[in-house]
């Protein structure tokens, strides 16, 4: 068992991957399971920065909804073949990260989430306002990916199945992309300048430079899962920037655990499939996820998958 | 449409009327945060919790001013509640948890409304008393909005007494320079805390009731407000009255003349406002240097 463990985490990409391509097998429908495929993207994304930096952003949604509508707007208005508009949706998340990192970095604890929520807000309004390319209220409508082409290969973009496999495919690339970066000595710096900033600064590493750099790379992963949820959905709902998404994110986080590479997906696992079923019940699901998410910040900080770290980990 | 110097100054007065609300909800967060250090991410929902109590009374009792009273001490017991029994064990426990915690119980209360008083939301009314427009020589004025800067006023004035004048104020000043000493000194700490938690949801379940007849009532009309008393308390200074007095009415202000001059750029024009200070002033008007920035 703890072998097995041990084994898990070593191959953490490897084992996401084997995992999530069985993934569908075991989900009661596709739509369920490409939801959780993209939300666990996002909050891989945005674990980067809370889970490793400490630091807790309230603004992603910002990222994921200009990754979605960038992606949208260079397909409905310009045309673009639909790999264009992703990297265009990735890039623009990217700058927009920049933009708004750079202002949020110059305030630091509970200060840096009201005013990363209070940032994102503006590109929320700016795209309600900006009707004549978003569509406004509405949203973004009229994104159509009939089929994928990938090297002469023709993937039919309409069979949910083809379609998780496509968006899998990226989200595989971006969590070795993440992976590689958490081995590497700047995961270590993120780490130390979590633990103790002061520290790390006094060790000569430019703490400041550090967290912008893992804030746009937080904004580019999130970038790339609202740029494929607008592939997925063909539409891009004005919700998709509103500080609540950004909430679901810090939710998902913590319920699987943060600062674990696995907790982001367990708990958009959770987070979904308990939305999915409380639903069935009751249209009053908010009340029952939101008192699951209190419960788990009261007596389970380091979420399920965290939890779990910390057991093996005192039996060895 | 032609602007004229009158319309200006109502368009001014207008903005005043709507950062008085700001002013309150910033001095309800600001209060909790300045005492507690925890960023009460339910003041939104409690806003609107007091919206609704506010009105269910109003219909229950036919009486705004009995509503006006009791709706902040229902509002502030569930503070006490939700201090006592939520937020408490976090303390300790880092910075961030009462503050995902609160997110959460803001989920929870949206709901809980939407089952009380369906997801419509309540017709809102203004007191028969306060009816109508009176002229301020600069044309006609509403007779509501002009009690809700009165409104504000004696709370704010209220709230510098007791923390300036009583016993009990100086001790909460104390509490919020040094809790440790003040426990040394055989102060109750904790019950301070209970209390100012209870304080600044009351002041958020009052501006609550006194916005109700301004704005459309229903259950995520806490969610906006929530990101705008942010940018107030930004604006203002973390943890400081006087900043978010002043920071409130400036942002009602820039809201309102913004939406005289482009309607559209209304909203947005309080967060680049927040923006801007942020470039210039990162600590906000009257907050402290390095305490947040």
């Amino acid at each position: 068992m703890r072998q097995a463990f041990e084994f898990v985490r070593r191959h953490r990409v490897a084992a996401v991957i084997a995992f999530l391509m069985v993934f569908p097998l075991l989900m009661p429908y596709h739509a369920l399971a490409i939801n959780i495929l993209l939300f666990g993207l996002f909050a891989v994304g945005f674990n980067l920065l809370f889970g490793y930096t400490g630091l807790l952003s309230f603004g992603h949604a910002a990222f994921l909804g200009v990754g979605s509508y960038l992606t949208g707007i260079a397909m409905v208005h310009g045309g673009w073949p639909w790999w264009a508009a992703v990297v265009l949706g990735v890039a623009c998340a990217g700058v927009a990260g920049l933009a708004i990192g750079f202002l949020a970095i110059r305030t630091r604890g509970i200060y840096f989430s009201m005013v990363t929520l209070a940032l994102g807000q503006i590109v929320y309004y700016a795209f309600y306002k900006a009707e004549r390319w978003t569509g406004g209220e509405n949203g973004l409508r009229g994104i159509q990916v009939p089929a994928v082409e990938i090297g002469g290969l023709r993937l039919d973009f309409l069979n949910p199945v083809t379609k998780y496999y496509v968006i899998l495919a990226f989200v595989a690339l971006a969590l070795w992309f993440v992976s590689r970066i958490l081995a590497s000595p700047f995961g270590a710096v993120i780490e130390a300048v979590r633990e103790n900033d002061r520290r790390a600064a006094a060790c000569g590493y430019d703490v400041a430079r550090t967290k912008l750099l893992v804030f746009v790379l937080s904004a580019l992963i999130c970038g790339l899962a609202g740029a494929l949820r607008a592939l997925h959905l063909s539409i891009v709902p004005i919700d998709s920037l509103h500080y609540l998404l950004s909430g679901q994110a810090v939710m998902m986080c913590l319920l699987g655990g943060m600062g674990t590479f696995f907790g982001p997906f367990v708990g958009a696992g959770v987070f979904l499939t308990l939305e999915d079923v409380v639903t069935v019940f009751t249209k009053h699901w908010m009340a029952v996820v939101g008192g699951v998410f209190m419960f788990f910040v009261l007596f389970f900080p380091s979420g399920i998958w965290g939890t779990l770290v910390k057991r093996m980990e005192r039996v060895r | 449409m032609e602007i004229t110097p009158s319309l200006l100054a109502l368009q001014l007065v207008t903005g005043i009327a709507l950062g008085a609300v700001y002013a309150l909800l910033a001095i309800g967060l600001s209060l909790i945060f300045g005492m507690l250090t925890v960023v009460n991410f339910a003041h939104g929902a409690f806003f609107m919790v007091g919206a609704f109590i506010g009105l269910y009374f109003m219909g229950l009792t036919g009486n705004f001013w009995f509503s006006l009273v009791l709706t902040p001490l229902v509002v502030g017991a569930l503070g006490l509640v939700t201090e006592r029994f939520l937020v408490r064990p976090l303390y300790g426990r880092g910075i961030d948890y009462p503050l995902l915690l609160t997110f959460g119980l803001s989920w929870v209360l949206i709901e809980a409304m939407r089952v009380m008083f369906g997801i419509e939301g309540l017709p809102s009314s203004t007191p028969p008393e306060l009816r109508g427009a009176v002229d301020l020589g600069i044309g006609f004025f509403p007779k509501y909005r002009l009690f809700l800067i009165f409104a504000t006023a004696v709370v704010v004035l209220a709230l510098w007494l007791f923390l300036e004048k009583t016993r009990y104020g100086l001790i909460v000043r104390a509490g919020s320079r040094d809790g440790e000493i003040c426990k040394v000194l055989g102060i109750d700490i904790a019950r301070v805390w209970l209390v100012v938690f209870g304080i600044g949801t009351a002041i958020a379940g009052l501006s609550g009731v006194l916005a109700a007849p301004t704005r459309a009532v229903n259950p995520e009309m806490g969610i906006h407000v929530l990101a705008e008393s942010f940018v107030v308390t930004v604006v203002g200074g973390m943890g400081s009255l006087p900043g978010a007095v002043l920071a409130g009415l400036l942002v009602g202000i820039v809201f309102s003349l913004t939406s005289l001059f482009a309607p559209d750029l209304a909203e947005l024009s309080i967060f680049v406002l927040m923006a801007v200070v942020l470039l210039l002033r990162p600590q906000g008007f009257f907050g402290k240097q390095g305490l947040m920035s």
